[in-house]
């Protein structure tokens, strides 16, 4: 052993320098199929709706025949168009209400889960954590279907007990309950997967650390609030930031609520505005416009929101 | 609240110090086990309940004949069931389990295909350094961000172009590339690839790929399962794309068939018991795929597998 031990070392040596040459190409060759898919599906794509939303179709004479329809320059036209629609301030209004109901009830009921779970001696964890997590399996086609008709005054169990109680029955597919409504659909689809995040992160957390904080004498509240809390803060702001985006982008839900109520309008989120304008209109310009500008939105709020989470970490962290 | 965490855990604080003081730690410690949180345990279970009405709201319903939905209370059994798989079974000559079957295979086949992109990308960001990798990685986070309404509108006109909507393609293609599953992907290669092991391989003479397939993969499974579990899920939740795409209700997948009998279903009621009968069986594979994984499910493996 001891007299073969320099020679193995030497090859090894060897063959680590051959492999890391030999290796330089393989990141990119792994990366491969990626930037395929992502050159085609992706960046074609998005070059593509920036051009449509520069141009729109101009008509000749009638409109008739070959080249009668071409496609010219409009410059900003669209963007300003697009910016001055009444119908889709509205709707981001519609959605930034929502969102703001949304995002911190279905974060904070997360967290209150993850740290529940995670908490000493508790009981029917792996029971309740699935049952939790389960809506998380749920489209959200079905799961605004199934609320939405217990939304229904006559299914509903909530008018029933209502009813008995002798109390007002509120409309909850209109007006301000409408959002609620909504709201509830969302935190309840949304909360146990980002639950499950949080409580990964939790769980990636050493026991000593919680050893060194039991040592100290915290309790399990002040460790859950200064140790636990302050430790996932990363995962919480991922959350955070998937649940922004995800709010933004609500199609599914109110698009399956319309046909139980007058009050979701085919332009209820901007999300619906550019597939009416797109589908329903046939303006693929005004779409495309539309789009941009809620990508850029969500692009400019992503990243101006990570780099204030990225440069408070950076103030935090002692180096 | 705090009286009830101040109660639990004040025995804990005083025993952890004598347990950590390694000789006999088991005296004091077995009742402790077995005294339950409770203020946690009831929080859960509450959460548990929230989450399961609309499942166990839907069980109910689904027995329910047409007249029974809307004159019984909720929570009675009806007496249809069997008329009601019946009738949905008999609804356009079985075009339902035509819709199950079309989610069956988008998200199937493409949670499998999507999950081997994430896996090889998600490796090469994890344990390579290469110039680029930054770069990568900002784009991919600007992929996360990207609405996907700004990618289905033109996908679907260039798809259009190239005469592909319409068809299965057409859902699959664009949904290959997840940039979270990568993302998720190089966090578990990152965690439960140790780069000295990818090291020692390497020494041992395997080329690049062999250390992905060998050493790689084997160590990545728990993740690659989560990843796929992830992907399944978001294919089978998809509506977006196919709501876009496809205008034959053959291809449809579950979400956007239930969706057209819904809106059918405000003209003409009767055919809410269906799309309720058709809820119930759409959240049956999902329920048992979860039940399932549970055994994989890799939370506890990826956490172990950090720690070591």
């Amino acid at each position: 052993m001891t007299a073969t031990a320099p020679r193995a070392n030497t090859t090894a040596a060897a063959v680590r320098r051959t492999g890391a040459r030999r290796g330089r190409g393989a990141p990119y060759a792994f990366l491969a199929p990626a930037a395929v898919l992502f050159a085609l599906f992706f960046a074609l794509p998005i070059g593509y709706a920036i051009w449509l939303s520069l141009h729109k179709v101009e008509v000749k004479g009638l409109g008739l025949g070959k080249g009668a329809r071409s496609e010219v320059w409009a410059g900003p036209a669209n963007y300003t168009d697009a910016l001055t629609d009444p119908e889709l301030l509205d709707g981001a209004l519609r959605v930034l209400g929502y969102g703001a109901i949304v995002v911190p009830t279905m974060l904070g009921l997360a967290l209150l889960f993850a740290l529940m779970l995670d908490a000493e001696r508790v009981r029917l964890a792996s029971v309740t954590r699935l049952a939790i997590f389960l809506p998380y399996a749920v489209p959200g086609v079905i799961a605004a279907l199934l609320w939405g008709f217990l939304y229904l005054p006559d299914v509903s169990p909530f008018f029933y007990l209502l009813d008995a109680l002798g109390l007002p029955q509120p409309d909850l597919l209109d007006g301000g309950p409408l959002f609620l409504s909504l709201s509830n659909i969302a935190v309840w689809g949304g909360t146990g997967f980002n639950m499950i995040v949080i409580y990964t992160s939790l769980r990636s957390i050493p026991a000593e650390v919680y050893e060194a904080a039991r040592l100290d004498g915290c309790s399990q509240l002040q460790i859950a609030l200064r140790v636990k809390i302050p430790m996932v803060a990363p995962s919480l702001v991922l959350t955070f930031f998937f649940s922004i985006i995800a709010t933004l982008q609500v199609f599914a839900e109110p698009t399956t609520l319309k046909p139980l109520t007058n009050s979701v309008s085919t332009t209820w989120s901007p999300l619906m505005k550019v597939y009416q304008d797109a589908f329903g209109n046939g303006d693929l310009h005004a779409a495309a416009a539309t789009a941009v500008i809620i990508a850029v939105v969500t692009l400019v709020l992503s990243f101006g929101f990570l780099r204030a989470a990225g440069s408070r970490d950076q103030q935090g962290d002692p180096r | 609240m705090t009286s009830v965490t101040a109660r639990t855990s004040a025995p804990a604080a005083g025993t952890t110090p004598g347990a950590a003081q390694a000789p006999p730690p088991t005296a004091g410690r077995p009742p402790l086990r077995r005294r339950i949180a409770l203020l946690p345990t009831a929080a859960l279970l509450l959460g548990a309940a929230y989450c399961l009405l609309p499942v166990a709201w839907v069980v109910v319903a689904a027995t329910k004949s047409g007249r029974e939905l809307f004159s019984t209370f909720t929570f009675l059994p009806g007496t249809g069931f069997t008329r009601n798989i019946a009738d949905l079974h008999a609804y356009r000559d079985g075009i339902y389990w035509r819709w199950m079957g079309n989610s069956a295979f988008y998200a199937g086949f493409g949670a499998l295909l999507s999950t081997a992109v994430s896996a090889v990308s998600g490796y090469a960001l994890a344990l390579y350094r290469f110039p680029g990798r930054e770069a990568v990685f900002k784009v991919l986070l600007a992929g996360v961000l990207m609405p996907p309404v700004i990618l289905a509108v033109p996908q679907y006109l260039l798809l259009a172009k190239a005469d592909l909507t319409d068809s299965y393609l057409s859902v699959l293609l664009p949904l290959l590339l997840s940039p979270y599953g990568v993302y998720l992907a190089r966090i578990y290669a990152a965690a439960a690839v140790p780069a000295d092991v990818v090291e020692a391989a390497r020494m041992d003479g395997a080329g690049e790929w062999r250390v992905f397939t060998r050493i790689g993969v084997p160590m990545m499974v728990p993740g690659l399962v989560t990843i796929f579990l992830f992907q399944f899920v978001a294919v089978w939740n998809n509506f977006l794309l196919p709501y876009i795409m496809l205008g034959d209700d053959e291809k449809f997948p579950m979400t956007l068939g239930l969706y057209t009998l819904l809106a059918q279903g405000s003209n003409t009621p009767a055919l809410y018991t269906l799309v309720i009968t058709g809820a119930l069986l759409a959240l049956l594979p999902l329920i048992a795929l979860f039940l399932f994984i549970q055994r994989f499910w890799s939370l506890d493996l990826l956490s172990g597998a950090v720690k070591s």
